[in-house]
């Protein structure tokens, strides 16, 4: 349906311009918060402009960091949610895919029983098993490693829930095709099945980025180590000064280095979406 | 290439489901031989485990002088076109054609050479370089049937493979695959259900019906002599009408079941039957007029500017009867 109504028209961009407003604002204010000085936030009059310190005060994040709150610089955190969102994107992608192809094309004792297993598992998020995984992940000395932040998020129900469901949508004589044509399983895996769900692995993989970078209570759980930190854990650490008032022209500067680069991950990746979308046929 | 022999092969699915019983044929070095009858008979089953693609729990399947019961499908030196075609989507046609050899570890000259050679075959040569969601149906078709011809197999084997093709394509399609099979002379094993599919194609056909052989014969043989009702009711065009002995004047012979072409029958003023004409469909060569002789469908071929009269008054042409026991189905002889 196609209407030319220009009140209709101007109604609708509106209520777009308020969602636009809405979900703007807090990033512009941290942005405009990242810009000034120490003391301009702590008079309870918000400043809507940018201010003059922006450039001191982001490479006062990169060079020493706020030492105060034994902080790191900020590199050092980037690099660790990096390693992070990077170890359990990658991590669950490889697992799900391949537990998903076990399950969809082998046919072994209780598999139906193992599927339903990691199916259950999507009824434990983080924060209900994390007292018992913290235990898991202490004993095996694992506190304040990489392999600490990464390995008890890297088991994933919904990603291998998603794979199987792919897999169930590919013609079976595509499988039967290969069989014909010579290719063992993982040959068939790497050679067809992979490629196939190249486009599902980018979604998958922007999704689980965010998941990673974004992590929270865990990290904060598992690093004592200043230099293990994660930046989203370290902001919070670093607004969380006792007898003093928190930097908060800094805490905003981390906040917005924060969002760069998931940010960086979705346009990136944005293309491979769109390329997916318009040559999807199986 | 290579004969292939069907020794009582047959299929029971854990269930308890019989789908294929008792198989027994022989096809010929350099044979074509058509798998035909109604959906559910077990055509395609029966094909799938010639291919290895299901397992055999009755009989013994042999390719060439092997026994291939227990050996995967890639061991048994044959090549499937599916219904679908089953191309790799994320490949270009090249690389479809040559996925098979490579996995067979053929040297890459030889891959090219094949290729090249296939690709002039069946005039893909333009499109190497496309991508299947790029060719028309008939180009995959094609793509498909190289993929099987690149590999110089022993035996050929066709799951419908033109069902998803429009009706023009299809003869098309069927004329260069009946062309190619005989430039080749390898060994072709083709299943469908669509009985002009079969006639036109097949060295001979096997008539299936839930499971089981009807009949084994020549395109002309199941036409003419056809084994069962069954038989004479799938093969030909328009389907023969079977009717009881006793609605034809001077034949009444209990227990038999009397089938007639629609072409075997022939109007005439002195004709002994009389059909109680309800419908006529054009069929442009011809017209088909559907009607009722003593309580039995009818249907009979006539000109195409025929016009039936009420009661329309035939014959049937002489040594054009075909009786069955109407109780076991089976054809009687001396009709």
């Amino acid at each position: 349906m196609v209407e030319d109504r220009p009140l209709l028209n101007l109604l609708a961009h509106l209520v777009l311009i308020v969602g636009v407003a809405v979900v703007a604002m807090p990033l512009w204010i941290a942005f405009v918060a990242s810009t000034h000085g120490p003391n301009d936030f702590m008079s309870g009059v918000v400043p809507i402009l940018p201010g003059p310190h922006l450039v001191e005060n982001y490479s006062r994040m990169f060079s020493t960091g706020v030492s105060t709150s034994g902080m790191p610089p900020v590199g050092r955190m980037l690099l660790n949610s990096a390693i992070m969102a990077l170890s359990i994107s990658i991590g669950k992608i490889a697992i799900s895919i391949l537990s998903a192809f076990a399950i969809v094309y082998f046919r072994f004792p209780l598999r139906m029983l193992a599927f339903w297993v990691i199916f259950a598992t999507l009824m434990l998020p983080v924060e209900v098993r994390i007292v018992p995984t913290y235990k898991v992940v202490a004993d095996l000395g694992l506190l304040n490693t990489y392999a600490g932040l990464s390995i008890p998020l890297i088991a994933s129900a919904t990603a291998t829930f998603l794979f199987r469901q792919l897999f169930l949508t590919m013609p079976d004589e595509l499988t039967e095709a290969a069989r014909i044509d010579g290719a063992g399983p993982m040959k068939f895996f790497r050679d067809i099945l992979l490629p196939l769900s190249r486009t599902n692995i980018a979604a998958l993989f922007v999704i689980m980025f965010i998941y990673g970078w974004n992590q929270y209570l865990w990290p904060l759980l598992v690093t004592t180590s200043s230099d293990k930190y994660t930046i989203v854990a370290g902001i919070k650490r670093m607004a969380d000064v006792a007898d003093a008032q928190p930097q908060w022209h800094l805490v905003m500067a981390t906040a917005i280095l924060a969002v760069l680069p998931p940010l960086l991950v979705v346009v990136l990746m944005q293309r491979l979406f769109v390329k997916g979308l318009v040559e999807t046929e199986k | 290439m290579a004969r292939i022999t069907l020794n009582g092969v047959g299929k029971v699915y854990p269930g308890g489901t019989r789908a294929v019983g008792g198989v027994d044929l022989d096809v010929a070095d350099g044979e074509f031989v058509v798998l035909v009858g109604p959906s559910g008979c077990g055509k395609s089953t029966l094909l799938r485990m010639i291919a290895g693609l299901e397992t055999i729990t009755e009989g013994t399947v042999s390719i060439g002088d092997r026994v291939v019961n227990d050996i995967e499908p890639a061991g048994r030196d044959i090549a499937m076109v599916f219904q679908n075609y089953a191309l790799y989507p994320h490949m270009s046609v090249r690389q479809n054609l040559a996925y098979g050899l490579k996995n067979r570890r053929t040297p890459a000259a030889e891959i090219a050479r094949r290729v090249d050679e296939a690709a002039r075959m069946l005039e893909l040569a333009p499109y190497l370089d496309r991508k299947p969601r790029q060719l028309s149906g008939g180009q995959r078709q094609r793509v498909a049937m190289g993929r099987a011809i690149v590999r110089e197999p022993a035996a050929f084997l066709f799951d419908e493979p033109l069902s998803n093709l429009d009706a023009k394509l299809r003869g098309v399609m069927r004329w260069e695959i009946k062309t190619l099979q005989r430039r080749l002379a390898t060994t072709a094993i083709y299943v469908t259900h669509d009985q002009v599919e079969a006639m036109t194609l097949g060295d001979r056909l096997v008539v299936l019906n839930g499971g089981r052989v009807e009949q084994i014969g020549t395109p002309l043989e199941v036409y003419r002599r056809p084994a069962s009702v069954f038989v004479a009711g799938f093969i030909g065009s328009t389907p023969m009408n079977l009717v009881r002995s006793d609605v034809l004047p001077g034949l009444a012979r209990p227990g038999t079941t009397v089938g007639i072409r629609p072409e075997d029958l022939v109007p005439s003023p002195d004709g002994a039957l009389s059909m109680q004409v309800s419908g006529i469909e054009e069929l442009g060569v011809s017209r088909l007029v559907h009607g009722v002789i003593g309580g039995e469908r009818v249907s009979v071929v006539v000109p195409p500017d025929f016009q039936p009269s009420e009661p329309l008054r035939l014959s049937v042409r002489p040594g054009a009867m075909h009786l069955f026991d109407a109780a076991t189905g089976l054809r009687r002889e001396g009709s």
